[in-house]
């Protein structure tokens, strides 16, 4: 479904990634672990083209979508979650989903001019599947609420309810469960199992949860220092030398990677 | 006769204050909407009302043209030819973050105002346009109450379309840009598109706004146009009125515009010894006003309102 090719992207002196390279298949739920500032995000930011790679590609069901924008992308199905949230704050819960659907004529000013009944068909319809999104994510009851009121974990969900929105084909979700708390980490989990399973969403999940990955992810893609140390299931993953090395001992890792790369 | 004069008065001031609430609903688009800090906001303006100046004043020696056109045909090109001037910065400046933007909207109006300045054969330079025609002269009506009519008629068709913008998808996506640009990226909105979209918009509203104050003095000169007394107020005006409402924008520039004639009656009463810093005494009453609003109802006298939200 995508295809990461020798991917590198370097800030001043800093090799954030480093000839990355790795394929998710279509249906999975592929983890992206890794010890922090292994470049998990920045990989995520050029996947979805808010950064441009120094060098390599990145293919989307085989066509090269490297030097397309993100709006682009999203219109191609690529649709990404950050692990900030950027929800609009002085908006309502309700419009911040109302704002992801593609293709709204009432986006064309002069169709909102002059064709406003055409526009206001599509609104309703576009309303009615954002109060379905909130009804999934069970926080309905704060539609009409500022986004900016809300809870850090609700945050959370209304970053994952931009995907509902659309028909994506691929989700980047960047650290959905980071700040949110156990209960709802439980429920999380369930609903990106049911998006796969439901709406058929391919899925990339960066976490570091490790029983989440452990739940969700076949296989795991581990990162340390820019590279791919590690391609696998998660049993693979926790028996794999360079793994536990990247994860307990920075030093010995970097020093050891060179020769073992993947 | 005391009467006349007053309702005189009243209709003059009634005419300005709508000239600005047209400049005010433009920023509004831009800034509070968008989130786009145009403090150039005197470029546009002159820009209209140099536009709309040459096309309609008759033949002269002094400036281009005039072309001795119909009002409305200066008016029309007034909306072209700044939203031409808005485009070609916009391409080149929107990119820029907030206070970037800034900067560089305040050397384009700075540009403007030297062009026009210094280009005699387009402009007439410091001696200015003169014998700009009026609006409806053909008709019986009084040339005051007629100027008020145009305005306020413009002013309400800016208001009914940016209203209509704001309330659409399309507004949506411009608040959305003013709240996070990587997450209305993320939604698969074109970004860039959409701040041009605004800028050019509200940059049209701006030159609008300055034909009709060409139309209504009647003459035109590089010096009508100093930012300190437009763009300045435009901006007081809509921090006071409400930023991302409408009918705040609207409010607020009757409100400070009343507020700034009435400075005018006060330092109109300072001794003949201060009457030289009278203009400063009234700027520095208008930043005391701006002081307050912004300590005790920064979100202006009325607020960005949320359709659909309940109250509470």
């Amino acid at each position: 479904m995508l295809s990461i090719r020798t991917l590198s992207k370097s800030f001043g002196g800093v090799t954030a990634v480093d000839e990355c390279s790795f394929d998710i298949a279509r249906g999975s739920i592929t983890g992206l672990i890794g010890p922090n500032g292994a470049g998990k995000t920045t990989l995520f930011n050029i996947a979805a083209g808010f950064l441009k790679p120094d060098s390599g590609r990145i293919l989307l069901d085989g066509q090269d979508i490297t030097a397309l924008s993100p709006h682009e992308r999203f219109h191609l199905g690529l649709v990404r979650t950050f692990q900030l949230p950027q929800t609009f704050q002085r908006m309502t819960v309700r419009e911040n989903l109302m704002v992801a659907p593609p293709e709204q004529s009432g986006e064309n000013l002069f169709a909102t001019w002059f064709l406003p009944w055409k526009v206001a068909a599509e609104e309703k319809r576009v309303r009615e599947k954002a109060d379905e999104v909130l009804d999934f994510l069970e926080i309905p009851h704060v539609a009409d609420e500022l986004a900016g009121n809300l809870s850090g974990g609700q945050k959370k969900l209304l970053e994952l309810g931009r995907c509902l929105m659309t028909d994506a084909k691929m989700v980047l979700l960047d650290e959905p469960g980071a700040g949110v708390n156990p209960t709802l980490m439980v429920k999380l989990t369930a609903m990106i199992r049911r998006l796969n399973e439901e709406r058929g969403f391919t899925v990339c999940i960066i976490e570091h949860d490790m029983d989440v990955i452990t739940e969700l992810c076949d296989p795991v893609v581990c990162m340390s220092q820019g590279a791919v140390i590690a391609h696998g299931s998660m049993a693979d993953i926790r028996a794999n030398e360079d793994v536990l090395e990247a994860y307990l001992g920075g030093g010995r890792a970097a020093a050891g990677r060179g020769g073992r790369a993947t | 006769m005391e009467w006349a004069g007053l309702i005189n008065y009243g209709v003059f001031m009634l005419t300005l204050a709508g000239i600005y609430a047209v400049m005010t609903l433009g920023l509004n688009l831009q800034w509070g909407f968008t989130g786009q800090f145009n403090i150039g906001i005197a470029g546009f303006f002159a820009a209209g009302a140099y536009a709309s100046a040459i096309l309609t004043t008759p033949p002269s020696a002094d400036h281009l043209g005039g072309f001795d056109m119909p009002i409305a045909v200066g008016l029309l090109g007034a909306v072209l030819v700044s939203g031409v001037l808005a485009l070609l910065v916009g391409l080149v400046t929107l990119n820029l973050r907030t206070d970037y933007l800034a900067i560089a909207t305040i050397g384009i109006a700075e540009i403007v105002r030297l062009f026009l300045k210094n280009e005699d054969w387009l402009t007439n330079g410091v001696r200015g346009v003169a014998e700009i025609p009026k609006a409806l002269s053909t008709t019986p009506l009084d040339p005051a109450l007629a100027d008020l009519l145009v305005v306020l008629a413009a002013l309400a068709v800016v208001y009914g379309l940016l209203e209509r913008g704001r309330r659409s998808p399309w507004g949506r996506v411009l608040r959305a840009i003013r709240e996070s640009e990587p997450g209305t990226q993320a939604s698969g909105k074109n970004v860039f598109a959409f701040r041009i979209q605004a800028f050019v918009l509200g940059s049209m509203a701006m030159g609008l706004s300055g034909a009709l104050y060409a139309h209504f003095t009647g003459f035109i000169s590089p010096e009508a146009f100093d930012p300190e007394f437009i763009t300045f107020l435009v901006w007081v005006m809509l921090i006071a009125g409400g930023s991302a409402n409408n009918r705040g924008a609207v409010l607020g520039a009757m409100a400070i515009w009343a507020v700034w004639a009435g400075t005018e009656f006060l330092t109109g009463k300072l001794p003949a010894e201060f009457t030289t810093q009278a203009g400063a005494l009234r700027i520095f009453l208008i930043g005391v006003l701006v002081q307050g609003i912004l300590l005790w109802r920064p979100e202006g006298l009325l607020p960005e309102r949320q359709d659909g939200k309940k109250r509470g």
